[in-house]
């Protein structure tokens, strides 16, 4: 910041801006750096940022650049001439960038663990994608996601037990700061090719969900994959988006922010029945996208998941596939047994009663398509039965199913050794955060119930490409006795067909 | 950018909770940041939600904070405290929250008995114990004046004070003169030298000061820019509360030239220098009234989470906050850890006492304990003990303060206005840098060292701004 030429004296050719700023200090080194970084931009022709002493006060005088009126030493002098009206707002806003930027120290942070998502999202670049994913006790996962909204950030709250008028809250405050809360009780998303929670690795492509139901995510976007068609994003917006206390906050907002990405072409809506008046607003701003939106919803009056995969595939003008199975050995048809749907996934079980209850007449569940066919606290009640393991009542201080098999096991056990006749129809997961063999854990129960006599039917849901791999966990579970399908509700007709009650 | 930009690219994930999510993300290769998560150190789950929710919080801490990093100090006049503060006769100011005197400790009891005796309210030490016992003298803080006091900051009507002014709010406030160290007033001594040491510095400090900072202000000189010497003093190895090294040499640079001209005998003038160069800690008594002035700036915030006041008086730890107004929430005082002069111990040291923990709520002192890793030495710290105390406080403060910038961090600001949510969710206490007073009252000063509120009265603040929440 030394010699400045005579040339670029007073009468020197471009625009100029001189300012002075009070409550600035920064050391001369700091400011001697700002100066240079400035000066090497283009269309710069002279630069000073100082302190207004008297020294730098001669310097820009010398430059042509002093200030107007008076000037104390504890004022920052910001002097710049350029070519042309916008190198010189450009020369500003570098100034101002320049002086604000910080020198991130590296020395210290493995030192000092960061605490919270606050502490933690502010170490990150702030321009860059960021989101933060939120598994801590319910009850404390309120404040976390809040510092991610006031971050600016998207947050998937895989917590549980966060209460619905908070839940409320956090919404309108995540549509008023333009980011979503995937949540509460959310475990699935994919987000730009990156799987969170229960998520399977499937093909990117031009299809975007928004799923209230996690597992009903993964159904579609493996038969998805299976089809050739991959998934631009999963967005998760947690169970409870659609009910009238909610409101589809999250599912309005998501459903926005993929009409506005350019990468996704179509949307399908996967959920269980939302309450009248919110189908009705999300039916609303639908169809008021430019992207098209389709439901898979999930109730008596409408088609499964894998129907509605399929009338989206013909939707895009591709052909349906034979979806993959492992048909298993041949089993003598059990006619008059009793259904016993023991599953990980509570879409997938609720799609099972949904297409059996028909066929078969009342099934009890804790987790009932009716309340007054509740179980109750008895797993191992007689009749057809279907149970979600998945459901917060059974994952109270301990880890879900698709992780933890230990309780799913002991009911396989317990219809194998029970004298009624059965048919057990079980729910497979693959992908991220599932077991990472979930085959290898299940055939000794599996081979002891088709001992038994017990036929075996499984819905695999999940990928080739999924860590556990499709076929290898097919082939594993076929060889046990299991007829394996890749879709659930294959799955489940097939089981009707061995109860001789297929609808 | 939409959803936070996160369906532009694959974005990067900070995680809190269970492990399974952060490892799955891994295997994938994203680019993951687990954060050190823990239950909170105290609080209802439901307050903490309440507070998190307060749809008020935001705005009013980001309006907290823009006030408090706004807000200057000028030195603009040095008074007597009657012709200055709003003090009825026969009161004495004090530190921390409100106390009487049969809860007083040692020190605040030794400088108020001094305070009567350097007033002539009373000319023994019994006669000045018993008005004092009796309730014949007055007792109000500091705080409920506009301002600060150091350690007992004992302040009598015939005390000189800093007068400081924030030109961007138009806040006032005060502070007395520092007396040096040792046997002191503030840390509780009344011996016949403290007494005269008082008497000079009204008959002559105070006066020459006056002129000195009057004299260029009526000659049409801007007033001096303390809160410029405290962030330059950052750069120079000091804190601004436990080290003032630097900002007392600023300070004597600027008043130099002035003091000079002052219409006194030149041994007056040389008695003013000789002090004021002696005295290490001259600077604290104008850090703590520019801290004062913004923080004062944030007072009366509904729905901010953020200390307007931590304050001690030797037996009580006291704070507030810009959401509850004028109440104070208190806790028994800790006793600092540290270094002792001479023969004393940790047995001397009493509890930690001072309006002076006001620089630590203003994001200097103990915040900013990176900028001057000489005091860790105090508690037998290294150097990135230091550094590790100043990264920590920033996971419990608001902002940066772009003024206060310490070098060492790569010039980042200090962190600055301080959360109770942020205490309350990451269990950790404010750090402080401070002196010790001897427990005994007379005794003076025993040593220096750190120390922490107690946790109390962060609890009592968190449930009175959960409350205001509820009801907004």
């Amino acid at each position: 910041m030394s010699a400045t030429p005579p040339s670029a004296a007073p009468s020197a050719p471009g625009v100029r801006s001189v300012s002075l700023r009070s409550g600035v200090y920064a050391d001369s080194v700091r400011l001697m750096q700002v100066s240079r970084e400035i000066s090497a931009l283009d269309g710069v022709t002279a630069v000073l940022v100082a302190m207004a002493t008297p020294l730098n006060l001669e310097l820009a005088a010398n430059m042509g650049l002093a200030p107007d009126g008076d000037s104390s030493p504890e004022q920052l002098l910001i002097a710049v001439r350029a070519e042309s009206d916008d190198a010189l707002a450009a020369a500003a806003a570098a100034v101002d960038a320049a002086l604000a930027a910080r020198e991130r120290s590296t020395g210290t942070a493995a030192a000092v663990p960061q605490r919270t998502i606050g502490a933690g999202l502010d170490e990150l670049t702030p321009d860059d994608p960021a989101l933060a994913i939120i598994s801590v006790p319910g009850q404390y996962a309120v404040a976390e996601a809040a510092d991610a909204i006031a971050a600016g950030r998207s947050v998937l709250v895989f917590s549980d037990g966060v209460p619905v008028e908070h839940e409320v809250a956090l919404k309108q405050a995540a549509h008023a700061a333009g980011v979503l809360v995937m949540g509460p009780d959310c475990g699935t998303a994919i987000v730009s090719g990156v799987a969170l929670g229960f998520a399977n690795v499937v093909r990117s492509g031009p299809v975007g969900l928004v799923a209230a139901s996690g597992t009903g995510a993964q159904q579609v976007s493996c038969l998805l994959d299976m089809a050739g068609v991959g998934v631009s994003h999963v967005l998760g917006v947690g169970g409870r988006d659609l009910s009238e206390a909610v409101g589809g906050l999250a599912t309005l907002d998501a459903l926005a922010a993929l009409d506005a990405d350019p990468g996704t072409e179509r949307v399908l809506l996967v959920s269980k029945p939302p309450a009248p008046s919110v189908a009705a607003a999300v039916e609303a701003a639908a169809a008021d996208l430019s992207v098209p939106v389709r439901s898979a919803v999930l109730s008596p009056e409408t088609p499964d998941l894998t129907a509605a995969v399929e009338t989206l595939l013909t939707d895009m003008g591709l052909d349906v596939p034979t979806w993959p199975s492992r048909p298993g050995p041949a089993v003598a048809a059990v006619p008059g047994a009793a259904l016993k749907g023991l599953y990980s996934g509570g879409t997938l079980a609720d799609e099972a009663m949904l297409l059996a209850a028909p066929a078969l007449g009342d099934i009890r569940s804790n987790t009932p398509l009716r309340p007054d066919l509740h179980l109750g606290t008895d797993l191992s009640a007689t009749g057809h039965v279907v149970i979600d393991f998945g459901d917060d009542a059974l994952t109270v201080g301990r880890a879900h199913p698709m992780i933890d098999p230990t309780l799913r096991l002991e009911a396989i056990a317990g219809v194998a050794a029970a004298d009624e006749p059965a048919v057990l129809l079980l729910d497979v997961v693959l992908g991220y955060g599932a077991d990472p063999d979930p085959a290898a854990a299940l055939v000794p129960s599996l081979t002891a119930a088709a001992r038994a006599g017990v036929p075996v039917v499984v819905a695999l849901v999940g990928t080739e490409a999924d860590p556990q791999g499709w076929s290898r966990q097919a082939d594993a579970l076929a060889a046990a006795g299991a007829a394996v399908f890749a879709s659930n509700a294959a799955a489940t007709r097939y089981a009707l067909d061995l109860l001789g009650a297929a609808g | 950018m939409t959803l936070g930009g996160m369906l532009s690219g694959p974005p990067a994930i900070v995680a809190a909770g269970v492990d399974v999510f952060s490892d799955a993300l891994r295997a994938q290769g994203a680019d993951v940041h687990d954060v050190d998560w823990r239950p909170p150190g105290f609080g209802d789950p439901a307050d903490l939600a309440a507070l998190a929710l307060d749809p008020r919080r935001a705005s009013a801490n980001r309006t907290a904070v823009e006030r408090v990093l706004a807000a200057g100090a000028q030195l603009v006049d040095v008074r007597p405290a009657r012709d200055v503060l709003d003090v009825p006769d026969h009161t004495l100011l004090h530190a921390g929250p409100p106390i009487d005197w049969s809860r007083a400790s040692g020190p605040l009891r030794g400088a108020l008995i001094g305070a009567c005796l350097y007033e002539g309210w009373a000319d023994s030490e019994e006669s000045a114990e018993r008005m004092l016992a009796a309730g014949e003298i007055a007792l109000d803080p500091c705080h409920h004046h506009r301002t600060v006091g150091p350690m007992a900051g004992v302040v009598s009507p015939s005390m000189w004070m800093w007068c400081l002014q924030d030109p961007v709010h138009g806040g006032q406030a005060y502070c007395s003169l520092n007396e040096g160290l040792g046997k002191v007033l503030r840390y509780g001594a009344y011996g016949p030298e403290v007494v005269d040491r008082l008497h000079w510095m009204s008959n002559v400090l105070g006066p020459v000061l006056a002129a000195a900072v009057r004299g260029p202000l009526d000659a049409g000189s801007d007033p001096i820019d303390v809160k410029s010497i405290l962030a330059q003093m950052l750069q120079m190895g000091d804190e601004g509360h436990n080290r003032n090294r630097a900002g007392s040499a600023l300070t004597l640079r600027e008043l130099a030239p002035a003091l000079v001209e002052v219409d006194a005998p030149s041994s007056d003038i040389s008695a003013v220098l000789r002090f004021i160069g002696g005295n290490e800690h001259f600077f604290l008594n104008l850090g703590m009234p520019t801290a004062k002035l913004a923080l004062d700036a944030a007072r009366d915030i509904p729905g901010a989470t953020m200390l307007t006041v931590m304050a001690r008086n030797g037996t009580d730890f006291g704070i507030q906050t810009a959401g509850t107004g004028d109440r104070w929430f208190t806790g028994p005082a800790n006793t600092p850890v540290g270094l002792f002069l001479g023969d004393y111990g940790p047995d001397d040291a009493n509890p930690d006492i001072g309006d002076s923990a006001i620089t630590e709520t203003y994001g200097v002192g103990g915040f900013s304990m990176a900028a001057a890793p000489a005091i860790v030495r105090f508690v037998g710290g290294t150097v990135p003990d230091a550094l590790a105390t100043t990264e920590r406080m920033y996971q419990l403060t608001l902002a940066e303060n772009p003024a206060m910038a310490i070098p060492v961090l790569g010039f980042r600001g200090a962190p600055t206005g301080i959360d109770v949510l942020k205490v309350a969710r990451t269990g950790w206490l404010p750090q402080i840098n401070t002196g010790m007073a001897g427990r005994v009252a007379g005794t003076g000063q025993v040593g220096a060292g750190l120390v922490q509120p107690p946790q109390e009265c962060f609890e009592q603040a968190l449930v009175a701004l959960a409350e205001a929440a509820r009801a907004a």
